[in-house]
C-alpha cells in the first residue's frame, strides 16, 4: 500500500502508523459528560467503503494525516494534514 | 549418457563437476541441476511426502512437485530447493530428501504398503483419542514425519538483502509476450523493469523449436534481450520471481542473487527481496502444462511433455531412449517431432482423442489411454487401453500433456476470481483483477506464439497511451499461429493402481472420492480435507484435475465447482529474505549512553532497557554476586554520593507562547502556574483515563519547558504530543522536539551530592539558588549545561545535563569528584532499590491498567482545568474501594524473598482466582531497612494499611505472610530531599 503524504510525497505504507477513525479529531468539550467521551474514545462505525482515518507519518515527517480510504479496495481518495483539516473545519 | 550429441543452449566447453548424494557428476554451464541429473541418467531423485514413493523429475520449471532437494554442505543445507530452478556450478552439493537409509532403499517406503490406512482424513480420524496420547505420542510422531526437507536447527548464516525499485511498467515474465511488451514499452519511452524467474530469458522460446521473425525462437529471444539490455530505461531482472501483487501497484519480488555462484563475493547476498512499485504492470507469466491423471502416474520417467521438450531442446539431455507420449492435444505432437529431430526414438504416441489427426514416423494410438505403468525406481513399460484391446509398450520415459492452465495466480492476490473459458477448458484472469495490470499471452489464454507477441505489444501500447497519451507503431515479428486443438481429458477411470493428483502431497483420485463421500465437497473443504494443492504444489498442477473429478462426482460443471484462492507467494520465499537485515543488530539496534565507555572500563554489567544498554551494577573488588554490588551502591548513595547516567529518559524541548497551556492539557496536574526556574512532577493520562506516563517538566522561561518522560514511554509520549498538537489543538502556538540524544544527563544523588557539583559549576549551588524542585542553567567551564534539583532516590539529589558530545568528559569529571568523597556509580539494580525504598513508581506499576486514583494520585487530576483523560478517569468504577490500589508490602517475620508477579490472598482463604486480592509489581531487598520490600496492587489497599495478607508466587514456589504498608518507607516527610 502507498500513501501520498502532503509533505513527503508517495511513500510506502510501512513508514506510517494507523491510528483509526478520524472521529478522534473531534474531542468533546470538557463539560460534554462522560457519555460523550465514552462515545469518542470507544465507539466506532467501521463501515465498508470510504472511511476518514488518521495516519501518522511516524518514520517520515511525523505529520498526522487525515486520509479518505476505501477499506474494501485500499484505495486512497485524499490525504491531507490533520492540522489543516482541523483548522479548515472551524 | 543421456546428453545429446549436439544442440541446446548449454556451453559444452565448460564442464561443471557437482555432486548428488555424494556422487560426483559432470554438467555444463547453462544446465539446471535437473537437466544435469537427466544428462547423467539419474532418474530417481526424491521420495514422496507421505508414502515415500520413488519419484523423478516431472517438469522443467518452478512448478516442480517432485524434485525437491537440499543444497549445500554441513549445517548450511537449504532444504526443498527445486532441482529445476537450481543452476549447476562447480562444487554444487545436492542431497535427496525424505528417506531413511539410502534414497534407493528408503526404509520409510513401508508407508506405501500401509497406504490403505493413510487416506485423506487419516489424522483427523486416528489421532482423536485417547486424549493423553496427543502430547506424548501423536504429536511427536506427526512432527517427525511431517515435511519433506529438514532444517539443520542452526542459524542460517547466508546474507540476505532487501531493495526497492520504481518503474512505469513492470513486465512479469520474459517469454514472447513479455519480451514484446517490454520492447514496445521501452521504445515508447517508459521506465521498464522486466523480470523472469529463469536465468535465461525467453520462456518457451528457449524450449520449443519454432521460428520468430525468421530466426530460431531462442535466437530472437536472445537478440531482443540484448536490445533491451542496451536501453538505459530498461532494467532486466532474471532469476527473479514476482511473489505477490499488493495494493497501490506494489509487487514483491524474490531475486536469487548468488544461488548459482560457486564462491560468491562477500558483498553478494544469497537472495534479495524487492518491493517494486509500478505505475502499470503487464502480466506475461505464461501457462503451466497440466498432467493427465492415470494409475501409477508418479513413476520416475513420467513427466510433462513441455518439460521433456525443455530438456531435449534447451539442455540437449533426454530423459529416455524410447519415449512415449500421452496427450489430449495437438501441442504435444510437437514434442514427438522435436524428439525425432534430436534422434530420440518414439515408442508410441497415445492420444485420448479418437479423431486425432497425427502423422509421423512412429506408432500412433488414437482413442487410447494409459491404464497402468511398471518400474519401481524407473519406468520400464506402460499398458495402453485402445478400442481394439490392451497393449503393453516398453518405454523408459512417458511424456504427458493434458493441455495448459494460464498462470492466473498473481491476478488472484487481491481477491480476483478467475473465469472459466470453455474453448480452452481453463480458468483465465478476470478483467481488472489487479488495478493497473494487463494480462498478455498465454497467461490470458492466448497460447500461440503469434498471439503472445500480439497481445504483448498490445498491452504495452495500451499502457503507453494511458501513461503518455501515445504509443509507437510496431511491426510484429512473424511467428506460428496454430491454435492447437485440444479435447479436455482429465483422468483415466478405473485401473488398479492409485492415480496421483498432487504429487507433492501424495493426494490421489481416491482421496477426492473419499472427500466427496464424506461430504467435503466444496473446493475449500476438499483442499483442507485431502491437503490437495497445499504446500509445494499450491494448486499449480493438481487443482484442475481434482476440480474435474469433484465436478463429475457432484454432477456440476468445473466453473460451478469453483477454484480455490491463490495467495502469495507464487513460489516459496525464505524467511531470511523477507526478514533481510532484521536479525541481530538489524532487529534490535543498540543505543549507548554517553558514559558507556567509562562504565565498561569500570567493569559494569549491563541490562537492556528497550534498545538502550544501561549499567546494571558496578562490581567492586571482591564482589561476586550482584546483590553485594547493589547493596553497596545503595548504601553509598544513602551515606555519601552516587552517580547514574539518566540520559535514556525521554527529553522533549517544548517552546512557544502556548507551551504552558499545552502542558496543562496533556498533564493531569497544573503547569501554567509553575514558576520559571522550577520543576514539577507531572502525571500524564491516556484519553481513556488510564495513566500513560509520568516525569518532571522544568520551566526555563515563560515560553520554554523541558519535559522528561520515562525511558520506556519516550516514543509513545512523543507520538501522543504530536497527536495532541496537530490533531486536537492545532490552534495552539507550540513547537516541540525530542532532544533525548542531544543532552547527556547524570543523576548526582546523596547527602554529599552538592559537594560534587560545587567544585564543578561556576555558579554557587546553594539551597537558595537551587532549592528542591528547581532548575537553571549552569556553566561547567566553557560548557553551558542545565542543572535540575530533582530526586528519584529520596536523597538530596541533582541531575546535570550537558550537550551529548561533552557527556563522556562530564562523566569522567563527576567520577573523580564522587570517588574523592567515597562515592561512585550506581546501576539500575541500585536505582530500583532506591526508588522502591522511597515508593516511587515505574512502568512496572503504571502498566496501562491503573488510574491516578489507584496509585494514590487521584487528587493530582486538577479540578481547575481540562486535560486528556480527565473525564474518563472520573467514571464510576475507576476509583474507590473496589479497585486494586498501590501499597507497599513488608514481611511479617523472617522472609528472605518476595516474588515479582506473585498474587495476594487473604489469610485462610483458598488460593484460587476468585479470591485474588492483588499482585506484586516490584520487589527488592532493602539494605537500608534490612528486609525485603515490595510494591503491590491490593483491593481497597489504601484502606487496609496494617493488615496481613498472604503472598503466593506459583512460579518460584514462594509463600509468605506480608503486612500492607504505605508505599513510602524512607523519609516520608521528604526532609532529606530538601535539606
Amino acid at each position: 500500500m502507498r500513501i501520498t503524504c502532503p509533505i513527503c510525497g508517495d511513500r510506502d505504507l510501512r513508514e506510517f502508523h494507523y491510528r483509526g477513525a478520524a472521529k478522534l479529531m473531534h474531542r468533546p468539550a470538557p463539560d460534554a459528560g462522560d457519555e460523550a467521551f465514552y462515545d469518542y474514545v470507544h465507539i466506532r462505525e467501521n463501515p465498508p467503503g470510504l472511511n476518514r482515518e488518521l495516519w501518522f507519518h511516524e518514520l517520515g515527517c511525523r505529520a498526522w494525516l487525515v486520509a479518505e480510504r476505501d477499506v474494501t479496495s485500499h484505495e486512497f481518495k485524499s490525504v491531507e494534514l490533520a492540522a489543516e483539516a482541523k483548522r479548515g473545519a472551524k | 549418457m543421456s546428453r545429446l550429441a549436439k544442440g541446446g543452449q548449454i556451453d559444452r566447453s565448460q564442464s561443471v563437476p557437482f555432486s548428488f548424494d555424494g556422487r560426483t557428476l559432470i554438467g555444463h554451464a547453462g544446465d539446471t541441476l535437473a537437466s544435469a541429473l537427466i544428462a547423467n541418467d539419474v532418474k530417481l531423485v526424491a521420495r514422496s511426502f507421505k508414502y515415500h514413493r520413488p519419484r523423478g523429475i516431472l517438469t522443467a520449471g518452478s512448478e516442480e512437485p517432485n524434485a525437491l532437494v537440499g543444497i549445500g554442505t554441513g549445517d548450511q543445507i537449504a532444504p526443498n530447493v527445486r532441482a529445476t530452478m537450481q543452476e549447476v556450478y562447480r562444487g554444487l552439493a545436492a542431497h535427496s530428501q525424505n528417506h531413511l537409509g539410502p534414497l534407493a532403499y528408503d526404509l520409510l517406503a513401508v508407508n506405501d504398503l500401509m497406504a490403505p490406512f493413510f487416506g485423506a482424513g487419516f489424522y483427523y480420524k486416528t489421532f482423536m483419542w485417547p486424549k493423553a496420547f496427543w502430547e506424548k505420542i501423536y504429536e511427536p510422531l506427526i512432527r517427525r514425519a511431517a515435511g519433506i526437507g529438514a532444517l539443520s536447527g542452526v542459524e542460517d548464516r547466508a546474507a540476505y538483502d532487501k531493495a526497492f525499485a520504481f518503474c512505469d511498467v513492470l513486465v512479469i515474465g520474459a517469454g514472447p509476450a513479455g519480451l514484446m511488451a517490454a520492447l514496445v514499452a521501452a521504445k515508447g519511452g517508459a521506465d521498464v523493469i522486466l523480470v523472469d524467474e529463469d536465468f535465461r530469458m525467453g520462456g518457451r522460446l528457449n524450449a520449443d523449436m519454432q521460428e520468430v521473425g525468421g530466426k530460431p525462437g531462442a535466437d530472437w529471444a536472445a537478440d531482443t534481450v540484448a536490445d533491451l539490455a542496451a536501453m538505459d530505461n530498461v532494467r532486466l531482472m532474471p532469476r527473479t520471481t514476482i511473489t505477490g501483487a499488493y495494493d497501490g501497484g506494489t509487487f514483491g519480488a524474490l531475486q536469487r542473487v548468488s544461488h548459482h555462484i560457486a564462491r560468491p563475493g562477500a558483498d553478494l547476498p544469497l537472495e534479495t527481496f524487492w518491493r517494486i512499485v509500478a505505475k502499470r504492470a503487464i502480466l506475461a507469466g505464461g501457462a503451466l502444462e497440466r498432467p493427465i491423471v492415470f494409475p501409477d502416474n508418479d513413476r520416475p520417467g513420467i513427466m510433462l511433455a513441455s518439460g521433456l521438450r525443455s530438456y531435449v531442446n534447451r539442455f540437449a539431455a533426454t530423459p529416455g531412449q524410447a519415449v512415449s507420449l500421452f496427450t489430449n492435444n495437438d501441442n504435444a505432437h510437437q514434442t514427438a517431432r522435436d524428439l525425432q529431430a534430436a534422434g530420440v526414438r518414439i515408442a508410441a504416441v497415445i492420444d485420448s482423442r479418437a479423431d486425432a489427426k497425427i502423422s509421423g514416423d512412429f506408432p500412433v494410438l488414437t482413442g487410447a489411454s494409459v491404464i497402468a505403468t511398471k518400474g519401481r525406481k524407473a519406468l520400464r513399460g506402460i499398458t495402453v487401453q485402445t478400442a481394439s484391446g490392451i497393449r503393453n509398450i516398453e518405454t523408459d520415459c512417458l511424456a504427458v500433456s493434458g493441455g495448459w492452465n494460464p498462470s492466473v495466480h498473481l491476478t488472484c492476490h487481491m481477491n480476483g476470481k478467475p473465469v472459466w473459458r470453455e474453448d480452452i477448458a481453463a480458468f483465465v484472469p478476470s478483467d481488472g483483477a489487479i488495478p493497473g495490470m494487463i494480462v498478455a499471452g498465454a497467461a490470458g489464454g492466448d497460447f500461440s506464439t503469434h498471439a503472445a507477441l500480439k497481445t504483448g505489444a498490445g498491452a504495452a501500447k495500451a499502457v503507453l497511451k494511458d501513461l503518455f497519451g501515445k504509443a509507437p507503431r510496431i511491426t510484429l515479428p512473424k511467428a506460428e499461429d496454430a491454435p492447437g486443438a485440444m479435447t479436455p481429458f482429465w483422468h483415466v477411470s478405473g485401473g488398479r493402481g492409485r492415480a496421483w493428483l498432487d504429487l507433492a502431497n501424495d493426494v490421489t483420485t481416491k482421496d477426492v472420492v473419499l472427500a466427496h463421500r464424506e461430504n467435503f465437497r466444496s473446493v475449500e473443504h476438499l483442499k483442507r480435507y485431502t491437503t490437495l494443492g497445499m504446500a509445494p504444489d499450491q494448486g499449480k498442477l493438481s487443482n484442475l484435475g481434482a476440480l474435474a473429478i469433484m465436478a463429475e462426482l457432484t454432477g456440476q460443471t468445473i466453473p460451478e465447482t469453483g477454484t480455490t484462492i491463490f495467495r502469495p507467494p507464487y513460489t516459496p520465499v525464505a524467511i531470511g529474505a523477507l526478514g533481510a537485515h532484521g536479525k541481530h543488530k538489524g532487529f534490535a539496534p543498540e543505543r549507548f549512553i554517553p558514559s558507556d565507555a567509562l562504565a565498561r572500563e569500570q567493569g559494569a554489567r549491563f541490562v537492556e532497557a528497550g534498545l538502550w544498554y544501561r549499567p546494571s551494577w558496578f562490581p567492586a573488588g571482591g564482589e561476586t554476586h550482584w546483590r553485594q554490588s547493589c547493596d553497596r551502591e545503595v548504601n553509598m548513595v544513602r551515606s555519601s554520593v552516587g552517580l547514574c547516567d539518566v540520559t535514556t529518559l525521554g527529553k522533549i524541548d517544548i517552546q512557544g507562547p502556548d507551551a504552558a497551556e499545552f502542558l496543562d492539557r496533556v498533564y493531569a496536574n497544573m503547569f501554567s502556574t509553575l514558576k520559571v526556574g522550577r520543576v514539577r512532577y507531572g502525571l500524564m493520562l491516556r484519553e481513556d483515563g488510564m495513566v500513560m506516563d509520568d516525569g518532571t517538566s522544568a520551566r526555563f522561561s515563560d515560553t520554554h519547558f523541558v519535559m522528561t518522560t520515562t525511558t520506556a514511554a519516550a516514543g509513545q509520549v512523543m507520538t501522543h504530543l504530536d497527536f495532541c498538537a496537530q490533531v486536537l489543538w492545532p490552534e495552539l502556538d507550540v513547537q516541540f522536539i525530542s532532544v533525548t540524544e542531544q543532552w547527556a544527563q547524570f543523576a548526582v544523588a546523596g547527602p554529599r551530592s552538592r559537594e560534587v557539583l560545587a567544585g564543578l559549576c561556576d555558579t554557587a549551588i546553594t539551597d537558595e539558588a537551587f532549592p528542591y524542585m528547581s532548575c537553571g542553567e549552569v556553566s561547567i567551564g566553557a560548557v553551558r549545561g542545565r542543572l535540575f534539583r530533582i530526586s528519584f532516590s529520596g536523597e538530596h539529589a541533582y541531575e546535570i545535563a550537558v550537550p551529548a558530545r561533552y557527556g563522556d568528559a562530564l562523566a569522567r569529571t563527576l567520577d573523580g569528584a564522587a570517588k574523592a568523597l567515597g562515592g561512585g556509580w550506581y546501576g539500575m539494580e541500585a536505582l530500583n532499590v532506591l526508588r522502591l525504598e522511597k515508593g516511587f513508581i515505574t512502568h512496572a506499576e503504571i502498566h496501562g491498567r491503573v488510574t491516578a486514583d489507584d496509585i494514590g494520585m487521584g487528587r493530582m487530576v486538577s479540578a481547575k482545568k481540562d486535560c486528556v483523560g480527565k473525564v474518563m478517569s472520573q467514571r464510576p468504577g475507576l476509583s474507590g474501594p473496589e479497585r486494586e490500589q498501590l501499597v507497599a508490602l513488608k514481611p511479617v517475620g523472617a522472609v528472605k524473598q518476595f516474588g515479582g508477579g506473585a498474587h495476594l490472598f487473604n489469610e485462610g482463604a483458598p488460593q484460587v482466582r476468585e479470591n485474588d486480592q492483588g499482585y506484586v509489581t516490584s520487589h527488592c531487598f532493602s539494605p537500608t531497612l534490612g528486609h525485603p520490600i515490595a510494591l503491590a496492587f491490593v483491593k481497597n489497599g489504601h484502606a487496609r494499611i496494617g493488615e496481613h495478607i498472604r503472598m503466593k508466587d506459583y512460579m518460584r514456589d514462594i509463600e509468605t505472610i506480608c503486612e500492607i504498608c504505605p508505599p513510602v518507607h524512607l523519609d516520608p516527610e521528604g526532609g532529606k530531599l530538601r535539606g
